[in-house]
């Protein structure tokens, strides 16, 4: 979208006309967040009278003011016309009362200094956000950029991208270059390693597609797996219900009580711990803001994780312990 | 690089894929990278030192030290500038107060000599406290090479996933790489690296095996585990520094051993006790069972009614109002045993947490178990709020509601054993067979307190 713009301003550009007249103002949402901010941008991308080096003289009232008198001063013969570019424009919109879109559009409509607005955004409902204001003084011209081609023209977009073009200076390179490129990959491209092969591909697509929380979960202590099945069991008997420490800590005591796991007996804060630890990772999240009057043992919580990522993570659980995994797929009925 | 491979260990395939996306110096890279990882799997390290070896200008910032735009902003700019600069003379502090004046500025300073062909690496760790400061820093920061139109790459640290970030209108999608969790042989590897000097390698890595078969199951984070090892390590050396056993006789090194590492578990792993203290255990050689952590000392000596206040207002809160006839009473009558409770309060009583109950019924239950007559006087009514000034009990509702304040324990059933203890001879007989059965269950059953 941008390198659109880019383009077609840089066409402009080339002639000798507009280059010497047009003056052009590029403004971005996650920049000028609010329109004190964009106000000043706009003045000292114009570079009127009161900017001196980068810093902007006077307070809002009095930049918005002169920068709409410098504007209205002029007219469709004499003076200078400007391109405002508003990158991000959903942002725009955002801002209190929408003044600085209604002021420009405002001029926009009016026989004053001729101006161009051009919005890019990502939002397709983006007129929803105007207000009734704003939205009558806008010309409802509005282009789509949509990405419609199948995947054999994907490929050989992607393919054009990356060949070398024939002034490339190392002659034989580039023709190794290009004939590689029937592979797709990403990055693996080192001074030693010059050309992207077929493992390549395979290792950038792992790295892609990897279930980030199950990597997460690859990490855990034993006791903090244990822990998350008993909350697994817990879900399952109540039904999504939200649960405590308490709650999730007897259901391990369940567990651990049959003779042969007394293993797993530890002491009630060092479970608490791994039950902290799990809340620092966000895998479960309290249902609603601590509360200073109760015990951090009876907060209600929720797990972030459901039954199949737990069910899969545990299956890559590097040395996990039989009795664990039995625990973890067990019914509940005959506990 | 050889020298790299020794410095880190275990990370080799993370060092090779950073390296190829750093590229070459003058090399465009990936606009923004999103490394996640279990806390002390080497992310911070890897990268400091990776950069810190190739020599590539970067600055490095700690999003929980620069909680606020400003301060954040501020540190990036001022870092670059000392990079920049070659003279060793002070340049003026820059200040920044907004994201707009940042990229205003960083093309500024960029533009300088030394940093101009060159990709310039910004590392935000603990990156997921940016989620809570300004909506636009976290985006912009995923962009920050094409809004300041330079050569830069924003490299990202964090233990949260990246789909916990992505902001609700979308943004630009980083690079997102993954450290893995360290599996327990690196683990052995990078303990028994450390090593001191004195004793042999093979040594150590027995001790180290000892540690991980106790920790391991608990904890996997390596700074955990470094510090215990540390700790623990002159205690388990004892033995053969006194002379009583050689380097190879396990056996008496692990049951001289075993014994205060469960002790360490329960008291430095917790942060009960201070490390200093630890230590200073060791060195005195006292009963390990002497010692006191922190959270014995909440049990504070409490004044001879506030305990019993305490007990009262902890049965309470666990039993429900129904039950007081039977339990308090002395001739109640008879009452059905079946349904005694129903069937929702069975496993609300002890996993919910604690009740609401109004000062009347406190007072009611005090009367009952104290042995003497027990006046309602200020001072009764001054210890209940002492109390809840002290947090043992809190208020349930509004400040200002003056008759009917109604209270909720907020003490464990240990601790009420605890203060048991004390007033076990000084309840009404008949009471003092049920506190030291208190004192004698290891867990409060179900069915209810009594």
């Amino acid at each position: 979208m941008r390198e659109l713009i880019n383009h077609a301003l840089k066409e402009l550009m080339e002639i000798e006309e507009v280059s010497e007249n047009v003056l052009q103002v590029h403004l971005n949402g996650l920049l000028q967040i609010n329109d004190k901010i964009a106000l000043k941008e706009i003045t000292r991308q114009l570079n009127l009278e009161n900017v001196v080096g980068d810093k902007v003289f006077g307070s809002f009232a009095e930049n918005l003011s002169f920068l709409l008198e410098a504007l209205k001063k002029g007219d469709r013969t004499s003076s200078c016309p400007v391109i405002f570019i508003l990158d991000e424009f959903d942002l725009f919109a955002h801002h209190k009362n929408q003044t600085l879109l209604y002021n420009l559009f405002d001029i926009s409509q009016s026989a004053q200094t001729p101006i161009a607005v051009i919005g890019l955004t990502c939002r397709l409902d983006i007129l929803e956000l105007l207000e009734k204001r704003v939205k009558s003084r806008f010309s409802h011209r509005q282009i789509h950029l949509m990405n419609s081609f199948g995947f054999p023209q994907y490929v050989k977009i992607f393919k054009e991208q990356l060949s070398l073009p024939a002034e490339f200076p190392d002659k034989l390179f580039a023709e190794k270059w290009n004939e590689n490129v029937q592979m797709l990959t990403l990055n693996r491209v080192t001074a030693s390693h010059p050309f992207m092969t077929a493992i390549d591909l395979m290792e950038a697509s792992q790295l892609c597609s990897m279930d980030s929380k199950a990597n997460i979960v690859h990490g855990l202590s034993v006791l903090e797996i244990c822990l998350i099945i008993a909350m697994k069991h817990l879900n399952d008997i109540y039904e999504e219900e939200p649960f405590n420490f308490q709650m999730v800590y007897n259901e391990f005591q369940k567990f651990v009580q049959r003779k042969a796991h007394s293993v797993y007996n530890f002491e009630k804060p060092v479970v608490m711990k791994a039950f902290e630890h799990l809340q620092q990772l966000e895998l479960i999240k309290p249902m609603e803001r601590t509360s200073g009057n109760s015990q951090r043992e009876y907060q209600l919580m929720k797990l972030l994780l459901d039954n199949t990522q737990i069910m899969n993570a545990l299956q890559k659980y590097p040395n996990c312990p039989t009795d664990v995994r039995q625990w973890a797929t067990s019914s509940l009925s005959w506990l | 690089m050889p020298h790299l491979e020794n410095v880190v260990l275990c990370r080799e395939s993370q060092v090779s894929t950073l390296r190829s996306l750093f590229g070459e110096r003058h090399h465009f890279s990936f606009p923004s990278i999103f490394i996640y990882g279990h806390t002390a799997s080497g992310k911070t390290y890897v990268t400091q030192t990776l950069l810190k070896t190739l020599e590539l200008p970067h600055v490095f910032v700690n999003c929980v030290e620069c909680f606020t735009l400003r301060l954040l902003l501020e540190q990036i700019l001022n870092k670059l500038n000392h990079l920049s600069s070659s003279e060793d003379g002070c340049s003026t502090e820059i200040t920044c107060e907004t994201f707009n004046d940042f990229v205003r500025l960083f093309k500024q300073v960029t533009a300088a000599e030394n940093l101009k062909d060159q990709t310039v690496y910004i590392v935000l760790d603990k990156a997921e406290y940016l989620r809570d400061m300004e909506a636009n820093l976290l985006p912009g920061f995923l962009r920050l090479q094409e809004l300041a139109d330079r050569n830069v790459t924003v490299l990202f640290l964090s233990e949260i996933v990246w789909e916990k970030f992505r902001p609700n209108t979308g943004c630009f999608e980083p690079f997102v790489l993954y450290f893995p969790d360290y599996s327990i042989g690196n683990l052995q590897k990078i303990l028994s690296h450390d090593h001191p000097p004195e004793y042999s390698a093979d040594f150590y890595a027995a001790y180290i095996n000892i540690l991980l078969g106790v920790f391991y199951t608990v904890c996997r984070d390596l700074k955990e585990l470094r510090h215990l090892a540390v700790l623990n390590f002159p205690k388990y050396c004892e033995p053969v520094v006194k002379g009583e056993a050689s380097e190879r006789d396990t056996r008496k090194l692990w049951r001289n051993i075993e014994p205060h590492l469960k002790k360490a578990m329960q008291t430095v792993y917790l942060r009960e006790v201070s490390s200093s203290q630890w230590e200073k255990l060791q060195k005195d050689d006292t009963d390990p069972g002497q010692l006191k952590g922190l959270s014995a000392h909440t049990h504070v000596e409490l004044p001879y009614y506030s305990k019993f206040i305490l007990i009262a207002a902890y049965l309470a809160s666990y039993n429900p109002a129904r039950t007081d006839k039977r339990f308090f009473l002395k001739h109640h009558g008879k009452i059905k045993k079946t349904n005694f409770l129903k069937k929702h309060e069975k496993t609300s009583n002890h996993l919910l947490g604690p009740k609401p109950f109004p000062l009347d019924r406190l007072l009611a239950i005090l009367y009952s178990i104290v042995d003497s007559r027990v006046a309602p006087t200020a001072n009764i009514f001054s210890q209940i709020t002492s109390l809840v000034t002290l947090q043992l009990l809190t208020l349930v509702g509004h400040d200002d509601q003056l008759d009917g304040p109604k209270y909720k324990c907020t003490v464990s059933l240990d601790f009420i054993r605890a203060i048991a203890r004390w007033s076990v001879w000084l309840c009404r007989p008949g009471w003092s067979t049920v506190v030291r059965s208190w004192l004698t269950a290891t867990s409060a059953s179900q069915d209810g307190e009594l």
